[in-house]
């Protein structure tokens, strides 16, 4: 069942076409990693998926309803939640606030000490967000997006920065929420990508290079000419 | 803890009537109208992060919303306080579906252009607001409910009840997820807007609740101290409250009511000295950005007390 | 008078408040283009400017026109470096964060015209010009089927009007090309582009970033000292003058020199005619409201490009 769609998604900045007549669909209940080289147009496909970009042409489709012309608030209202690439939290707030803030929107004021739970930062409710370390920066944000209960998660690089315990906890949390939600994730941890995947999505250069399941990514010819090259993983 | 504080605050205040003398009494009272108007500027500014440099028109709004129906058609002071009421919003509302589209430094450009073609057109209709010289409301007309302003204790619990009720008011909003979002959109508005917060409705909400309570405060002045004038409306009026509210605590409740009393007594002071008073606040003002851009409240709520609202 | 040599007159007018509110908008918009502050106390440095260059003029003898040219090589520079000392000592300790700046420029905006109401007293007090001609201009009429130069009575101007006008000129065409062509100005082009790369290279940022904040409040003095003869020197004077300068650069589009120009010759002949035809108010809330629209729906101005 098609959760997410695109349909001939373009977005260009002067003269560079970052997103070129992409064609995306993200079925219910699965867990898609994103790939590709730096510069593919990965960060802002997510952008233009949230709302926080507009596109130059095509349109995006969430749970049946076309959203592309609706702001980022209204999105994330109708169920999408959205992690930045680089840390976004309120740094001068305490780490529970930030989650209580995300929680109350979607009526999920109860659930912020067990989210912080869930994502590894337990007790740390007082702590200001900008004491954290990066890590846990990152798992804070992580803990925002979780608490609202989305529909769809979309992840950018959330092990970034994470020590191995982490990153291990962060796969259990995966597939923890699936199939309830659904998760879009950008990541350049093959390892998190191989063992947490269900199909792989590979873009180069503002196009859809390759899509299948981790393995038959990692043998495709074409897609380890562009990106993998032989030892990454 | 927190509503014990600021009803101590409340009760410490209305005690005051009867203690203070004369001269000390009328002190008393115009600070704490003039902390409201801080508190309304603290809305916007402290608990938003929107630096308005043209308040001074939501002041103003009030001042002759309340004046003219009185001095000009009779009309009873409760009514004129509701037509000020009005006048307030409605001009805060409009200023902000404009202002809002710009942030930062356009923002307070906006603002204070706005605020300055308002204070011209209060010279230029001279004939309504008899303009520089403003108009002085007669005796007769300032009473609330039949009681007399004139009187020194009805004026001092009228500026008392309108101070309690707005300090009441923005405790209450900055404990309520009201107050908290306006937080996060000062903190982070990228951010608020990806948890699915409409922060532009929002922004508009606090500009226009701000210059609500700010034109409440220019009504009290007028009516509680009988005059108005077009030095409400300049710039200097502007500049005021964000002094007061930076000096206070920004984004603490009862940080404005600090600041202004502190700076209250520090001009009057520094009046008896020089006429260049204001160049003691311009002092303030550089050493506030320089060393303690928290203010008052804003030291002790990072030295001693987290929680302070 | 009839409409045409009126007309002129109001033109000449709106000519010599263009070219002092080039000067003194180059300056705004020179800090703001390089150090992305904004000066609101930019208006007291005009006034300081004006201030100095009648303290220098009274205590140098030798006629007026030695006072004048004296006034005006010390009061630019002792302005200027005084600018350069404030914002080593307090703008670069804020860290030049935008709205951290703009309220210590407007608690200096107080020191300053508080400070000189002190010292300088309320009065206005004026310079000499360091000259006096007056120049009659002729207008044409029609006399027997054939146009003829007329000189009408009341349409003059004097030389030193006519000075000022061409000084901005050239003082202006000097910054421009000081920008375009010197080291120094590729300093200061590279520290607005990206500080911290410059810096990198070996650009003394601190320096440049003084250097500019003392030129940019030099320049508003500049235009002090400039219009001084012709009004006079007021503790009061920074107030209108700040508002028109900052018309000017945001409607010229912010950190664009060429834009903040025609922003100038624009707005100071259309004060010049609205004041001279219509009430002065009223051309004033036509300028503010202006600024305000220009920034709610075209922010880059109307010539600036939009930078990050």
């Amino acid at each position: 069942m098609t959760l997410l769609e695109t349909r001939a998604l373009t977005r260009r900045f002067a003269g560079i076409t970052a997103v070129d007549a992409v064609d995306f669909t993200l079925d219910r209940g699965e867990v898609r990693a994103l790939i590709g080289p730096n510069g593919a147009g990965k960060t802002t496909l997510t952008s233009l998926l949230i709302g926080r970009l507009a596109p130059d042409a095509g349109s995006v489709h969430f749970g049946g309803r076309d959203v592309t012309r609706l702001p980022a608030h209204a999105r994330v209202r109708l169920g999408m939640a959205y992690t930045f690439q680089i840390t976004s939290v309120f740094a001068d707030l305490p780490v529970s606030e930030n989650v209580a803030l995300a929680a109350r929107r979607a009526g999920r004021g109860a659930h912020v000490d067990e989210t912080l739970d869930r994502v590894g930062l337990p007790g740390r409710g007082d702590t200001l967000a900008r004491d954290l370390s990066y890590g846990h920066q990152r798992l804070l944000e992580i803990a925002m997006g979780l608490v609202q209960a989305p529909a769809l998660l979309i992840l950018d690089e959330p092990t970034q920065g994470l020590a191995e315990a982490e990153i291990a906890g962060f796969r259990t949390l995966v597939r923890e929420i699936v199939p309830d939600t659904t998760v879009l994730l950008i990541e350049h941890n093959m390892a998190v990508v191989m063992a947490l995947a269900d199909r792989v999505t590979v873009m180069d250069r503002g196009r859809v290079l390759a899509e299948g399941t981790p393995d038959a990514i990692r043998a495709d010819a074409a897609v380890q000419a562009a990106y993998l090259g032989t030892d990454r993983c | 803890m927190r509503w014990g504080l600021h009803l101590g605050v409340v009760a410490g205040l209305l005690s005051l009537n009867w203690v203070l003398g004369a001269y000390a009494q009328g002190n008393v009272a115009r600070i704490m109208v003039l902390a409201t108007y801080a508190m309304g500027y603290n809305v916007a500014f402290g608990y938003t992060g929107l630096l308005s440099l043209g308040h001074a028109m939501f002041f103003a709004a009030g001042m002759y919303g309340l004046g003219i129906p009185m001095y000009h058609f009779g009309l009873p002071a409760e009514a004129a306080f509701v037509v000020a009421l009005g006048c307030g919003a409605g001009l805060g509302l409009g200023v902000a579906l404009l202002a809002l589209r710009t942030i930062g430094v356009g923002f307070m450009i906006v603002t204070l252009m706005f605020a300055q073609a308002t204070y011209l057109c209060i010279l230029y209709f001279a004939g309504w607001t008899r303009g520089d010289e403003g108009f002085v409301l007669p005796q007769s007309a300032r009473t609330l409910f039949g009681l007399p302003l004139s009187d020194p204790d009805i004026r001092y619990l009228a500026a008392w009840a309108l101070f309690s009720v707005t300090l009441c008011l923005t405790l209450w909003l900055a404990t309520r997820p009201f107050g908290r979002v306006l937080v996060a959109i000062r903190e982070n508005e990228d951010r608020a807007a990806l948890l699915g917060y409409r922060t532009w409705a929002r922004k508009v909400a606090a500009v226009t609740l701000s210059a609500t309570i700010s034109a409440a405060a220019g009504a009290g002045y007028a009516l509680l101290f009988g005059n108005t004038g077009s030095t409400f409306a300049t710039v200097q009026y502007s500049i005021l409250p964000l002094l007061w509210v930076l000096l206070g605590g920004a984004g603490t409740v009862i940080g404005p009511l600090i600041g202004t009393a502190f700076m209250f007594y520090l001009i009057d002071w520094a009046s008896d000295v020089t006429t260049a008073y204001m160049a003691l606040a311009g002092a303030v003002l550089v050493a506030l950005t320089l060393f303690a851009p928290g203010g008052i409240a804003g030291w002790i709520r990072s030295r001693l007390w987290r929680g302070l609202p | 008078m009839e409409f045409g040599p009126h007309l002129m007159l109001a033109l000449i007018e709106g000519a010599v408040m263009s070219a002092v509110l080039a000067l003194m908008a180059s300056g705004l918009a020179l800090v703001f283009g390089v150090m992305r502050v904004v000066n609101v106390a930019h208006g007291e440095f005009y006034m300081l400017g004006a201030v100095v260059a009648w303290f220098v003029a009274t205590q140098v003898g030798g006629g007026p026109a030695v006072a004048f040219v004296a006034a005006l090589v010390i009061a630019p520079l002792a302005v200027g470096g005084f600018a350069a000392l404030i914002d080593m000592t307090i703008l670069s300790r804020i860290g030049y964060d935008p709205e951290r700046t703009i309220v210590a420029t407007i608690g200096l905006l107080y020191i300053l015209q508080q400070g000189t109401l002190m010292a300088f007293g309320p009065d206005a007090r004026p310079v000499q010009a360091p000259f006096d001609a007056r120049i009659d201009l002729p207008w044409v009429e029609r006399v027997d089927g054939a146009w003829a130069l007329y000189w009408p009575w009341g349409l003059h101007v004097t030389a030193y009007k006519l000075f000022v006008i061409a000084a901005a000129v050239a003082i202006l065409t000097a910054l421009w090309l000081a920008m375009r062509r010197s080291r120094a100005g590729l300093m200061m082009r590279a520290t607005q582009w990206d500080a911290e790369t410059a810096q990198a290279f070996g650009v003394n940022t601190g320096r440049v970033q003084a250097g500019v904040f003392g030129l940019g409040c030099g320049l508003a003095a500049l235009a002090g000292v400039l219009i001084v003869p012709i009004q006079q020197a007021h503790y009061l004077m920074g107030g209108e003058a700040l508002l028109s300068s900052f018309i000017v650069v945001i409607i010229g589009g912010l950190g664009s020199l060429g834009g903040t120009l025609v922003a100038a010759i624009v707005i100071g002949m259309a004060d010049g005619i609205l004041s001279v035809f219509f009430s002065p108010i009223v051309a004033r809330i036509v300028a503010t409201l202006a600024v305000a629209m220009v920034l709610v729906f075209r922010p880059a101005g109307l010539f600036g490009t939009r930078r990050a």
